[in-house]
């Protein structure tokens, strides 16, 4: 999230797409509530199914599901026709302005540079023209053909309010109810929320959906607004920490990366990572990288790492692929080439897509090791529970080891939720039995690891042997040490730069925050962005002071939000070019004539002139990015792209096949099913009822939602002579299930180019171990494929098809 | 553990943390199970008040499983019979239950999902008690809390018979009534009931109900602005007004939320069984019985001896022929 | 032959002298006794329900819990036993034209001047009310108990047709207790009647006073030897 959960209460207007806040965030939900009832605000909800979400809802629009990027194109096109676009924004804080290089260009949906052997894009075009003196060019007038604002005036033509309607299904009439309720937010003082979760980013264009918002939302002037932003729900309770800490492969604590095998060396992997401001006199804050990277690399090896050995970048790994992402761990281990997986708190046999494959891979192991509070069906993959895990399990040689780990309410640490929040936690009860922490099994793993490689060497020990491993237990780490170790702390005494002579920090001491951080080597720090989570002050997690001045939800001293305690990002983009709120009601910070200052921590300099550096310092230009120049695979803006499994041909250019620069192995390619096959939408979602595949083992949660059931409307029904509470057959090309069918007038029929089309909705949460009744999830019928930037499997429109199906057989 | 726990508040109140005697007493009982002439309380307490807001209710049942929990209640686990509502009735472990209802507005042609939150009302005038033979099974609270007493239940279903929205559920286990309490246990010690605790967007708020109503007039308004000029609140006076009650977008249609009553009030019929039929029947039993053993002390019908020596001559006559 | 049209088959003369005419086999004195105790049961559980003022009739069972077990399953007993004598007493109990005498002529009978009275089969026309009065009675429990029968037919009927099932039971059993009051007292205020539920005979005197067309038959029967 760019902003807080806490802060949604200030919005006027919330728009629910992408996501089913009031059903998967329920406890976040709350807030907007409380902006509905305390400030009049409205709810609008876009989502294939009238969801609980729709059901507190002002106004409801369906959509079919893999259709957002044509919506949000055309609220975007409507806001400029009708000139609902905060202009001064848009002219100062966007990069309107900028002018593109001439090769850019866009055709029969496609940008230019499509290397379709490739499957990717040649993206030397797709950039700023840069001055002599090394800055972009810009005209501020907006006229230059070339400017940024006119190649978006261009490139969002196409979607009509017609186009709209012919390609998403959403009828026109309230297509356009929601582009007047959305256009009212381009004025200063009203502000629009986005709240998306994993219905935008489970595609094959899941990034591009979410850019299509996050631009609508500048043109309207709603970034780093109190009350605006994009926020993302996270699906976890700490998935924002561990995406924070380095869940993706290609990735270290703080956003950092891991180099690839094009970088060999230090030098060559810090060029590219300069960030030379583009405007003059900007702030573009990555110029810090270095000191971000050092101190990780200090808080990894200490004093292994030198200035001399280049901070031991050596011991780094370096892909050789972009990422190993899970759809690619179990392409490879289908393929035969993994050993050993250790599957740490997650359920891969149901969290990831084609379940077929998924079991054939794991079959495919030699050792697996889940460690998991429950049982897991991936730690069962290997059991035949008849037709719910139909395997034949002579034929599996895996060794399975499940070693039982506590669970959240049983641990003590920080859990960071959607707003950036590290709040502290205490553990509510004992473990069971023989469960020990995540970190006592890392821990002992390690020092038995270590203790082979210091007895019997290895081909590379040093990274092993020199790990930096400070902890009064060397067995069982506790969660202070971790923190403060994130937090980092000086190594040797730091100079103040301000009182030349005098002591910054004294050594050993715990760094303020990561302004603190040398790229000397004299602090060490694990993750950059919790730096000040746990300084001298103390934990600053554990902060449990819900004092809020000036009601503007901020809460300051209740728990540590990164970066530097900050609620809202970009805040500075909450005061107009002479640092003056845009709406003196909903202040944030403003320019006394010296400083910043205001309810939250300015995401500024705190002296920076306003004029002078422009609010989105961590880009280079200083500005947001209406058009993103290289950085996404699929196009600087977003453009329509169906599915891989579409009921309709891509409008636009009907050869291509969902995402052209997704990448999709050989075998899934060949297993994508055609609408002639499987003439039903599918989407995956959760109920409130339950979490994921954990609640189904809680009796409690297994008694409010026992059984698997898909949803199908009663058109659908009658057409396929389905009643209520029967039992259906769901199938598609990779798999099939069994369901109970809740029949529903929630989900409706869309015409699509001239076609019908059924969506059939398809809960998650049952599996075979647990409490709940037996049952399936999606991922038995959903493709392998992942979104083009991130990989995010496409789970939310696959095809399939439905039938009556006898009851269950006694067993 | 020597304060007493204060009277209730407003539910968005943080309750108190420290340990404090119960203030919810026996002798605050206002009207009692087959019990005439109850002692009247010597204090009032304050009227206290659960309010469902259906307009703000996201149907996330957490108000399901927060009491279950509270309550420690096993409820099974089911089947889907092609619905969300789970389990598909109230059940002796379940007290309080997510109704579902897809409504199409005839006026706007919107589709609405009407989630309900049912449970006990807690009537003001309430007809489980008022049907209840056992004495003591039943009590109500000054403050309007209609509880369960099940030392004295005796699992007779006289109070299913009486409640007007069909709520109380005998267990098949221990041939107990039970329904929602209104966490008198909580409310006792100065919390609110485990489902307004546990309600994440504040559809459930618990305080008095002076409280609750004000609070409840001032959604009207809100959901008046949003164009549903027919919302209200659903406070019944038929039972003399409810102590959990609700705010509903369509206050002049309660039925199309999953039947909730039009005009609930205790039934006519067990009015006139605890009432005519118990005091005339009485009557009728009591004057017959004593007229009888009047009479029997008083008159006889006895055989004379001539009746005697004319049968035998009727018998000795025929066996002679 | 022809069917005995006032009297009972086995019903015979015992002894001459004094004349003792058999009126019950000790199976039916066993039958209406294990009726006549359940009913008692029943009224006493019962009323235990039906007022505050009698709750305490629940202390003769142990518990209002056992009480309420109880009180349907003897009502299932009182059923079939009643039906066993219903069976064995109905043909006997159907009206004759004599019935309307005697019900016009009730004064004579609570003054006692049964002279004045037409002669009577083995049951007056009292006796008739009493036997279809609670005939229906059962019935009517029964069925109403049946659809209020918590424990085994919560769902039986729906809770308004529960409701009128209630009231049906309270206003049946107030008159089954009312008819039951009637019995027990004609049965103590007509001397000698008892023995015929206790011994299984009355006296001549008796049933020439009362019954005295059943005692001409029995008689006439008797005669001719035991009825084929």
């Amino acid at each position: 999230m760019t902003n807080a959960w806490t802060d949604i209460k200030n919005t006027d207007l919330v728009i629910v797409m992408g996501g089913n806040a009031a059903e998967a965030h329920p406890c976040g939900f709350k807030w907007v509530t409380e902006a509905k009832a305390t400030r009049g605000a409205k709810l609008i909800v876009v989502d294939p199914r009238y969801t609980r979400t729709a059901s507190v809802s002002d106004y409801y629009a369906p959509i079919r599901p893999g259709s957002d990027i044509a919506f949000l194109m055309g609220v975007i096109r409507w806001c400029i026709e009708n000139d609902k676009v905060q202009w001064e924004y848009v002219r100062n804080f966007t990069n309107a302005a900028l002018l593109v290089k001439d090769g850019f260009g866009w055709s029969d949906g496609l940008f230019s540079g499509y290397d379709e052997e490739k499957r990717d894009y040649d993206k030397a075009d797709w950039d700023y023209q840069i001055g002599d003196d090394g800055y972009a060019k810009l005209d501020m007038t907006l006229q230059d053909p070339r400017c940024v604002w006119n190649l978006l005036k261009a490139h969002v033509d196409v979607y009509t309010p017609e186009f709209v309607e012919n390609v998403c299904g959403t009828p026109k009439d309230r297509y356009l109810q929601i582009c007047e309720m959305i256009g009212e937010c381009s004025a200063p003082d009203r502000v629009m929320t986005s709240m998306y979760a994993l219905g935008w980013t489970q595609h094959s264009k899941g990034a591009q959906n979410i850019r299509g918002m996050a631009m609508l939302q500048l043109i309207l002037g709603n970034i780093g607004m109190r009350g605006g932003g994009m926020n993302a729900l996270r699906g976890h309770s700490n998935i924002q920490g561990l995406t924070d800490l380095g869940l993706m492969s290609n990735l270290i604590p703080g956003y950092l990366n891991i180099p690839t095998e094009r970088e060999p060396d230090w030098q060559t992997y810090m060029s590219t990572r300069e960030f030379k401001p583009l405007r003059p006199g900007q702030t573009s804050y990555w110029q810090n990288y270095s000191k971000f990277m050092v101190s990780f690399m200090k808080a990894m090896w200490g004093d292994a790492a030198t200035a001399e050995n280049d901070w031991a970048y050596h011991y780094l790994p370096k892909l050789d692929v972009p990422t190993y992402d899970v759809l690619r761990m179990f392409e490879l281990m289908k393929q035969g080439q993994v050993n050993l997986y250790f599957c740490q708190g997650f359920n891969p046999l149901m969290a990831f897509p084609n379940r077929a494959k998924l079991t054939e891979a794991l079959s495919k192991l030699k050792l697996l090791v889940v460690m998991d509070p429950l049982e897991t069906e991936t730690a069962h993959f290997w059991e035949n529970h008849g037709q719910y895990n139909d395997v034949d399990s002579a034929s599996i040689q895996t060794e399975v080891l499940e070693l039982p780990t506590t669970c959240f309410a049983e641990d003590e640490g920080a859990l960071v939720n959607s707003g950036r929040w590290l709040q502290w936690h205490w553990p509510g009860g004992s473990p069971p039995g023989e469960a020990k922490n995540d970190t006592w099994i890392m821990a002992n793993l390690f020092q038995k690891l270590r203790k082979l490689y210091q007895d019997e060497g290895g081909v590379f020990p040093e990274p092993i042997l020199n790990l930096s491993w400070n902890y009064a237990d060397p067995l069982d780490p506790k969660p202070e040490e971790l923190a403060k170790e994130m937090n980092g702390r000086a190594l040797r005494d730091i100079e103040d730069p301000a009182n030349p002579g005098t002591t910054l920090v004294a050594a050993g001491k715990q760094v303020k925050n990561f302004t603190q951080l040398q790229d000397d080597g004299s602090t060490m720090c694990g993750c950059w962005i919790f730096s000040g989570c746990w300084n001298e002050d103390g934990n600053n997690m554990a902060r449990r002071d819900n004092s809020d001045p000036g009601d503007a939800g901020m809460f300051l001293n209740w728990s540590y939000s990164w970066p530097v305690n900050r609620r809202i990002l970009y805040n500075r983009a909450s005061a107009d070019m002479q640092g003056k709120p845009w709406d003196p009601d909903r202040k944030l910070i403003e320019w006394t004539g010296e400083k910043w200052e205001g309810y939250d921590v300015p995401d500024i300099g705190v002296t920076s002139k306003p004029g002078e550096v422009m609010p989105f310092i961590m880009n280079q230009e200083g500005t947001s990015r209406l058009f993103t120049r290289g950085m996404m695979r699929d196009g600087p803006f977003p453009t329509h792209m169906e599915p891989f499994e579409s009921p309709i041909a891509n409008v636009l250019n009907p050869k291509m096949r969902g995402n052209p620069v997704s990448r999709v192995f050989v075998d899934d390619a060949e297993q994508f099913a055609t609408s002639e096959e499987f003439p039903f939408v599918a989407t995956s979602y959760r109920l409130t009822e339950h979490f994921h595949y954990w609640t189904k083992h809680n009796k409690v949660n297994a008694s409010l939602q026992p059984e698997f059931f898909v949803e199908i409307s009663q058109e659908l029904a009658a057409e396929k002579g389905i009643t209520g509470g029967s039992r259906v057959r769901v199938w598609g090309k990779r798999g099939q299930v069994w369901a109970k069918a809740v029949v529903t007038k929630r989900i409706k029929p869309m015409q699509c180019d001239g076609k019908t089309v059924h969506v059939v909705g398809i809960p998650l949460h049952w599996g075979f171990m647990g409490a709940a009744k037996k049952g399936w999830g999606p991922n038995s019928l959903t493709p392998f494929v992942g979104d083009a930037n991130v990989e995010t499997p496409e789970f939310k429109a696959f095809l399939v098809n439905i039938e009556p199906a006898a009851e269950e057989p006694v067993a | 553990m020597s304060d007493t726990a204060p009277q209730p508040t407003t539910a968005a109140a943080n309750p108190p943390v420290q340990p404090l005697e119960s203030n919810l007493l026996p002798s605050d009982v206002v009207r009692i199970s087959a019990t005439p002439d109850v002692p009247q309380p010597t204090r009032q307490l304050t009227k206290v008040a659960k309010l469902i807001d259906v307009s703000k209710c996201i149907g996330c049942k957490a108000c399901q499983s927060a009491c279950v929990e509270w309550n420690d209640t096993h409820p099974e686990i089911g089947e889907n019979i092609g619905s969300y509502e789970n389990p598909h009735d109230l059940t002796p472990d379940m007290f309080t239950l997510m109704r579902f209802s897809e409504w199409e507005n005839p006026a706007t042609n919107e589709l609405e999902w009407l989630i309900r939150k049912d449970g006990c009302m807690h009537c003001e005038d309430p007809g489980c008690l008022k049907a209840c033979p056992a004495p003591g099974a039943i009590v109500q609270y000054s403050n309007g809390i209609v509880d369960f007493i099940h030392d004295n239940c005796i699992g007779c279903g006289y109070c299913v018979t009486g409640c007007p929205f069909d709520i109380p559920r005998i267990s098949k286990v221990d041939h107990k009534s039970y329904k929602c309490t209104l966490c008198s246990d909580r409310v006792a010690v100065g919390q609110g009931p485990a489902c307004a605790k546990a309600c994440p967007t504040k559809a459930i708020t618990f305080g008095t109900k002076d409280d609750m109503t004000a609070l409840a007039n001032e959604r009207v308004e809100d959901l008046k602005s949003r164009g549903y000029e027919n919302a209200g609140i659903y406070d019944p006076e038929g039972v003399g007004g409810t102590h959990v009650f609700y705010v509903l977008h369509h206050a002049d249609k309660p039925s199309i939320y999953s039947n909730l009553a039009e005009n609930p009030r205790i039934s006519p019929i067990v009015e006139g069984w605890k009432g005519v039929t118990k005091t005339a029947g009485m009557a009728a039993m009591g004057v017959a019985a004593a007229g009888a053993v009047l009479m029997g002390l008083f008159t006889r019908n006895k055989v004379e001896p001539e009746e005697e020596e004319a049968a035998e001559r009727l018998v000795q006559d025929r066996e002679g022929i | 032959m022809h069917k005995p049209l006032y009297s009972d088959p086995a019903d015979h003369i015992e002894s001459t002298d004094p004349v003792r005419v058999s009126r019950y086999r000790g199976i039916t004195r066993l039958n209406h006794w294990v009726t006549a105790l359940s009913l008692i049961v029943l009224a006493l559980s019962g009323l235990a329900f039906f007022s505050p003022h009698l709750y305490f009739l629940t202390g003769l069972f142990g518990s209002g819990q056992i009480a309420r077990w109880l009180h349907p399953i003897i009502g299932v007993v009182l059923f079939f036993s009643f039906l066993l004598l219903f069976l064995q007493m109905w043909r006997l109990n159907l009206p004759k034209p004599e019935d309307t005498t005697w019900v016009s002529r009730i004064g004579d009978v609570a003054t006692g001047h049964e002279e004045r009275l037409p002669e009577m089969g083995k049951y007056n026309a009292g006796q008739k009310f009493i036997f279809w009065a609670m005939s229906v009675l059962i019935v009517v429990l029964i069925v109403s108990g049946i659809m209020m029968w918590q424990q085994y037919f919560a769902g039986l009927v729906s809770i308004p047709v529960r409701r009128v099932a209630t009231l049906v039971h309270a206003l049946a059993a107030v008159a089954i207790i009312l008819v039951f009051i009637l019995h027990v007292f004609a049965a103590f205020w007509v001397r000698g009647t008892l023995r015929a539920m206790t011994r299984g005979d009355v006296t001549g005197g008796w049933a020439w006073r009362h019954h005295r067309k059943w005692l001409r038959e029995v008689a006439g029967r008797s005669s001719k030897g035991p009825a084929e």
